[in-house]
């Protein structure tokens, strides 16, 4: 990542300590202006904690934590961000084009009331109430929220949980929108393929501490082992012997393989079966590099 | 002319105050509708100590009853809506996670404060003039312009320690507890301080430990005005009230602090 991007959040070495447990041990990261920093982990890893402290919410009770080059908890810092938490209950009986302006009333700036109801898909939505709003109708409320002051830094925490697919990528597309802008997101989700479509840096946290910290491409192809799957009479246990071939698996007239490097067992897959089809070949997923990552250090 | 000079030069200042009151109008205009779409916290906030008066002041109520009982009903009036609309309500958005995104965004901590003091006073306000209106209609009370306005002050002054009260509840119970809470406080509280009926008809240690509650304090700034005997001078009981009230908000926002 170029060192030049400026950086809108950032925690160096920031310790939280709870009554009974440590939840941050020394934490590094860096949010940068139009990046999308996934921010990865279990439940209870630190993740929360981590977007309580970049917030103002909570002190860090050691290391360094700056936004938007100050304190978060003042306010002149938070000026520049907008938030979505992970769950918030608004009132149900005001309408979401209230709620909008009434949160827009914090910015200086603010974007125009119709172009976040716009960016958040809620134009047919402005004159109901909140409480008559779907679980995932209120979710793009608490978007529009985030994103109605511009905000140069965003706060994410599982923002399309309770989405149907058609939402989440309509608000997919409107984050892509706001980092092209230059906006820097923080994101945390539980969706994984959601980290893959919009992250450029991952951060894993376990146990409050970073398990990795990475670009996404380095950490999802690092010479992960990638499946091949295809429908052949070849003999699975023969398969095993080959170089590279991981696992072998037969499904009915089908064979499933893990191989690494998988590109000389496909050529000799090939080569042994003329009769092979329907041939595939799947990369590890982010999926697959979290939960190794993960599994190694429990 | 003025296209001589950049449009911002000239405007910045007026736009910077502006600008800096928006929230505060804006968490203003959200209580207002809140309350207006929720009747049923509104009306009987509004009407049940005006029933409780007519019932108590004026048909049951002998000799000055109708002019005691008002100065006393207008304390009455301003506790509901001061301990539930903050007590209640911030319980409520304390655990539905809004007071974590108000703090969070760049909202001025003091504005839906603000706002819902403005409220609690408002409420007070309507609360005694309605009460006046109903001495004045049933209970043939006649009152001069000024006390009318002193009462409408009281009312409005005593919303502000009640709402720091409310605001130490709402900071320490959660949502479901807390409307049982403000209850436990607000039933006893009444009747304690002699604001349902005169603290002598009641047993007299009831006199005795009335300077303990902040609402008999309010009491005793209510009934001079209508020229009723009171305990105590204005000047301290208004110290003591404030000194309730600070207590209350120091350590609502000590406890806020710790657990959000």
């Amino acid at each position: 990542m170029d060192p030049n991007v400026p950086s809108l959040a950032r925690l160096q070495q920031v310790q939280v300590r709870y009554r009974d447990h440590t939840a941050l041990q020394g934490v590094d990261l860096q949010v940068r202006a139009g990046q999308v920093l996934a921010l990865l982990g279990r439940n209870g890893a630190g993740k929360s904690t981590a977007i309580s402290v970049l917030l103002g919410l909570r002190r860090a009770d050691a290391g360094h934590v700056e936004l938007l080059g100050g304190d978060p908890q003042q306010r002149r810092h938070r000026v520049g961000l907008g938030v979505m938490l992970q769950s918030t209950s608004l009132p149900p009986m005001l309408q979401v084009d209230e709620l909008v302006a009434q949160a827009s009333a914090c910015y200086p700036d603010p974007r125009p009331l119709p172009q976040v109801l716009e960016l958040a898909g809620l134009r047919e939505l402005a004159r109901r109430r909140y409480g008559q709003l779907s679980g995932g109708q209120q979710r793009r409320v608490q978007f529009a929220i985030a994103i109605c002051g511009r905000p140069r830094v965003l706060f994410l925490d599982e923002p399309t949980t309770g989405l149907d697919i058609q939402a989440r990528q309509s608000m997919w597309q409107s984050i892509r929108q706001l980092v092209d802008e230059g906006c820097g997101v923080l994101l945390t989700t539980h969706y994984l393929e959601e980290a893959e479509a919009l992250a450029q840096q991952v951060v894993v946290l376990e146990q409050g501490r970073v398990l990795a910290d990475a670009p996404l491409a380095k950490l999802r192809l690092a010479d992960r082992p990638r499946r091949i799957r295809c429908r052949s009479g070849l003999d699975a246990t023969a398969l095993l012997q080959w170089p590279g071939v991981q696992q072998v698996q037969r499904q009915g007239e089908y064979l499933q393989l893990m191989a690494s490097p998988a590109e000389p067992v496909v050529a000799r897959l090939l080569a042994a079966d003329a009769q092979l089809q329907e041939l595939e070949v799947q990369g590890a997923g982010l999926a697959d590099a979290f939960l190794d990552l993960t599994r190694e250090a429990a | 002319m003025n296209t001589l000079l950049p449009d911002g030069a000239v405007a910045a200042p007026v736009m910077g105050w502006r600008s800096a009151l928006r929230p505060y109008r804006a968490e203003l205009l959200a209580e207002l509708r809140r309350a207006w779409r929720t009747p049923a916290f509104v009306l009987p906030s509004l009407l049940f100590p005006v029933l409780f008066y007519l019932l108590f002041g004026v048909l049951l109520g002998r000799g000055h009853a109708p002019v005691h009982l008002l100065a006393t009903y207008c304390v009455f009036g301003a506790m509901a809506p001061a301990l539930f609309g903050f007590g209640v309500q911030l319980a409520l958005d304390r655990e539905g996670g809004l007071l974590t995104l108000k703090r969070a965004l760049p909202l001025p901590p003091a504005a839906p404060l603000l706002a819902r003091l403005a409220m609690a006073v408002l409420f007070a306000v309507v609360v005694a003039a309605l009460l006046i209106g109903a001495a004045c209609a049933f209970g043939g009370v006649r009152l001069q312009v000024t006390q009318v306005l002193q009462l409408l002050a009281v009312a409005a002054f005593a919303a502000v320690p009640l709402g720091a009260i409310g605001l130490l509840i709402g900071s320490h119970v959660g949502g479901s507890a807390a409307p049982a809470v403000v209850n436990l406080v607000y039933l006893p509280l009444a009747l304690l301080s002699g604001l349902w009926l005169p603290l002598s008809m009641l047993p007299k240690m009831f006199s005795t430990l009335a300077p303990l509650w902040p609402t008999w304090h309010l009491a005793q700034l209510a009934l001079p005005v209508l020229g009723q005997p009171a305990h105590g001078s204005p000047p301290t009981h208004v110290l003591v009230l404030l000194a309730v009230t600070l207590v209350a908000l120091l350590l609502a926002r000590r406890r806020l602090r710790r657990v959000g």
